[in-house]
């Protein structure tokens, strides 16, 4: 320590100044930062339906872009829960079924009835459909808002009971991940299972109207996409919110040191349990959207590798930034699309690739390359 | 001896692991703004003892009494909630956080999730953050990640987390390790500095550092306590130099 340092304290006032207004260097970067999130906001909400509007793009387009903004919010969640708090959590497919299921419900309710009010997708796989009644759990599903309701309840509920449980017993790091699997193929085995009367593997179909909308109108199409668009900038700026207060320091502080921070006096115990509900009531608002959208739900939306994609959208976005998740999932899925057409049985391989070479060369993900370019760019000037 | 003087009171406490007898105290106080300063050979419990006050290490019998709360059987993060701060061994500060961050982290007030998501420190709290950096010669990395902090930094950010912290009682564990001369002058007199405010107890090997603190001495010694008063006086005690000469490795108090 150098006495220029030990002198430095009394007058150094713009540092004091830039503290207390909690500007980063420069003052006006933080600004700057939300001005690229804003720009991707007005793309995704005006620009794609505009782009739509005249022609550039086609139905099926437009809700394939619809349904990857849902898959992002499942990335947003995953970020706040791994890249944030530092908890790998490999059931966020589970989540995003859940609110699948939960709307899917709603929309077989709404759709053809066969031997007396029993939605079609149900009534096929019965045992016995001759002596067959609606299950009681169905029943309120012919309520959209019970339905909404649930789409956020269920996921967010199940998240904090088992959250709660597992963080309580301490239970950390791969042994998280590998129980949270196990809970994802432990309830995918049930909702296989035609008993419970879910539709078994078949899942949910026969959808024809959401709140008195046809689903096969172009209009709906558009409603649905532009749906899903503001409920993703609305999770981006939850989240970019929620990461700026003193909640989202302590999940970083989780993340690097949970056993020092007990000793300052927090119980990291409900910081977990709040942001892995969090993270759920996200993929299940995600789940919820995208179901109408697809036309479907089984139970292979929960299938083991779902959850992994989740995480390779985050790693290769940039965990622990929340625009990075987004751009992930995106770019992922677009990339998806548009090489499946290309050359389909290659994409194992080049999923593979892309998510071994971030490892590797780019641990920070494309939001970190980024950040890297820009502050060059500014060392140049 | 009062109950109601002693800040802290440690009966008949005993901790084992799988057998092994780590610590056997049979009384040990620490008045109300004292500071105290533990040592003694590697592997005489000193360690052993802070986490057991800490709650980081449940006792096998016995009691430890903080401020007349029964804490035995608490959790880490009930008792830290009393007012019990700690800085560890190895310095461990969060990485990821700026060191300004670092530092509201450990400002005093209740501990919920849901307390966090509003409120914002006040101008005088942010101002005794500032002042403390200031002290510790981090200031001007305020906005420095903490990954960035070098050894000694890490030690005083960690002992400005305590200063912040409103922590009554405080177990500063080893705070002069890998410090320079200069940066160990500078701890101990931090540490004197809040002798008086706070319930100390220190933990360290460094017989010059513990002679600038100038305060009690207590050694421990395979898990007992050994011997008790002025350094002086302990220094001059021979079952206390039997304990570090007769086991040869270890650095004569």
């Amino acid at each position: 320590m150098s006495d220029g340092l030990r002198t430095a304290g009394g007058g150094n006032d713009a540092i004091l100044l830039d503290v207390l207004a909690r500007r980063s260097p420069g003052g006006l970067v933080r600004w700057l930062d939300l001005i690229g999130p804003g720009l991707g906001a007005i793309l995704l909400c005006i620009g794609i339906p505009a782009l739509f509007a005249t022609g550039h793009l086609d139905q099926s387009q437009l809700s394939q872009l619809g349904r990857y903004c849902c898959l992002a919010m499942v990335a947003i969640g995953l970020d706040l829960v791994w890249g944030y708090c530092g908890v790998l959590s490999l059931c966020q497919a589970m989540f995003f079924t859940l609110g699948g299921y939960a709307c899917g419900m709603y929309l077989a309710m709404h759709g053809p009835l066969d031997g007396g009010g029993i939605p079609r997708a149900l009534f096929v796989v019965s045992s016995d459909p001759a002596g067959m009644s609606l299950p009681w759990f169905w029943k309120p599903f012919d309520s959209a808002a019970f339905a909404l309701s649930m789409v956020i309840l269920v996921p967010g509920t199940a998240a904090a009971i088992f959250g709660f449980f597992a963080f309580r017993s301490r239970i950390r790091g791969v042994y998280f991940s590998i129980i949270s699997q196990a809970a994802t193929v432990a309830l995918w085995l049930l909702f296989c299972r035609n008993d419970l009367q879910l539709c078994g593997t078949n899942g949910l179909t026969n959808f024809t109207h959401i709140l008195g909308f046809d689903l096969r109108e172009t209009s709906t199409k558009l409603g649905l996409y532009i749906l899903s668009a503001v409920a993703l900038c609305a999770s981006t700026a939850a989240a970019l919110w929620l990461t700026r207060t003193r909640f989202g320091r302590l999940l970083v502080a989780i993340r690097d040191n949970e056993s020092r921070l007990r000793f300052a006096g927090y119980d990291p115990v409900w910081f977990k349990t709040a942001i892995f509900a969090f993270g759920a009531v996200l993929a299940g608002i995600g789940g919820a959207l995208y179901t109408p959208q697809t036309g479907i739900v089984t139970p292979a939306n929960m299938m083991a590798i779902e959850s992994i994609l989740a995480v390779v959208w985050v790693a290769v976005g940039g965990r622990g930034t929340v625009v990075g998740a987004v751009v992930g999932a995106l770019v992922i899925n677009l990339l998806y699309a548009w090489l499946t057409t290309l050359m389909p049985k290659a994409w194992p391989f080049i999923i593979g690739a892309i998510f071994v070479s971030v490892v590797l060369f780019m641990p920070t993900g494309l939001a970190g390359g980024w950040r890297a370019i820009v502050a060059r760019a500014r060392s140049w000037r | 001896m009062s109950a109601k003087q002693d800040f802290l009171q440690v009966t008949d406490l005993v901790v084992e692991f799988d057998g092994f007898r780590a610590l056997d105290v049979k009384y040990f106080a620490v008045d109300r703004g004292e500071l105290r300063v533990v040592v003694g050979p590697n592997g005489a419990g000193k360690t052993t003892l802070c986490d057991v006050i800490s709650g980081k290490t449940r006792a096998t019998t016995g009691s430890v009494v903080i401020d007349d709360h029964e804490v035995t059987r608490w959790r880490d993060s009930q008792i830290a909630a009393l007012g019990v701060g700690r800085k560890f061994q190895t310095p461990s500060v969060f990485d990821g956080l700026s060191v300004y961050e670092n530092m509201e982290l450990a400002l005093p007030g209740r501990r919920t999730w849901w307390r966090t998501l509003t409120g914002r420190p006040t101008w005088a709290q942010q101002r005794q953050i500032l002042q403390l950096l200031d002290r510790v010669h981090l200031r001007k990395l305020a906005r420095a990640p903490a990954r960035d902090l070098s050894h000694g930094q890490r030690q005083w950010l960690e002992i400005a987390m305590l200063m912040v912290s409103g922590s009554r009682l405080l177990l500063v564990d080893e705070p002069a390790a890998g410090l320079t001369d200069d940066e160990t002058m500078l701890t101990a007199d931090l540490l004197n500095e809040l002798k008086g405010h706070h319930t100390i107890i220190v933990i360290e090997h460094d017989m010059e550092f513990v002679r600038r603190l100038a305060s009690r001495v207590t050694v421990l010694c395979e898990g007992r306590v050994l011997a008790d008063g002025p350094l002086d006086m302990v220094q001059a005690d021979p079952k206390v130099r039997e304990a570090y000469l007769g086991r040869g490795k270890e650095r004569k108090p």
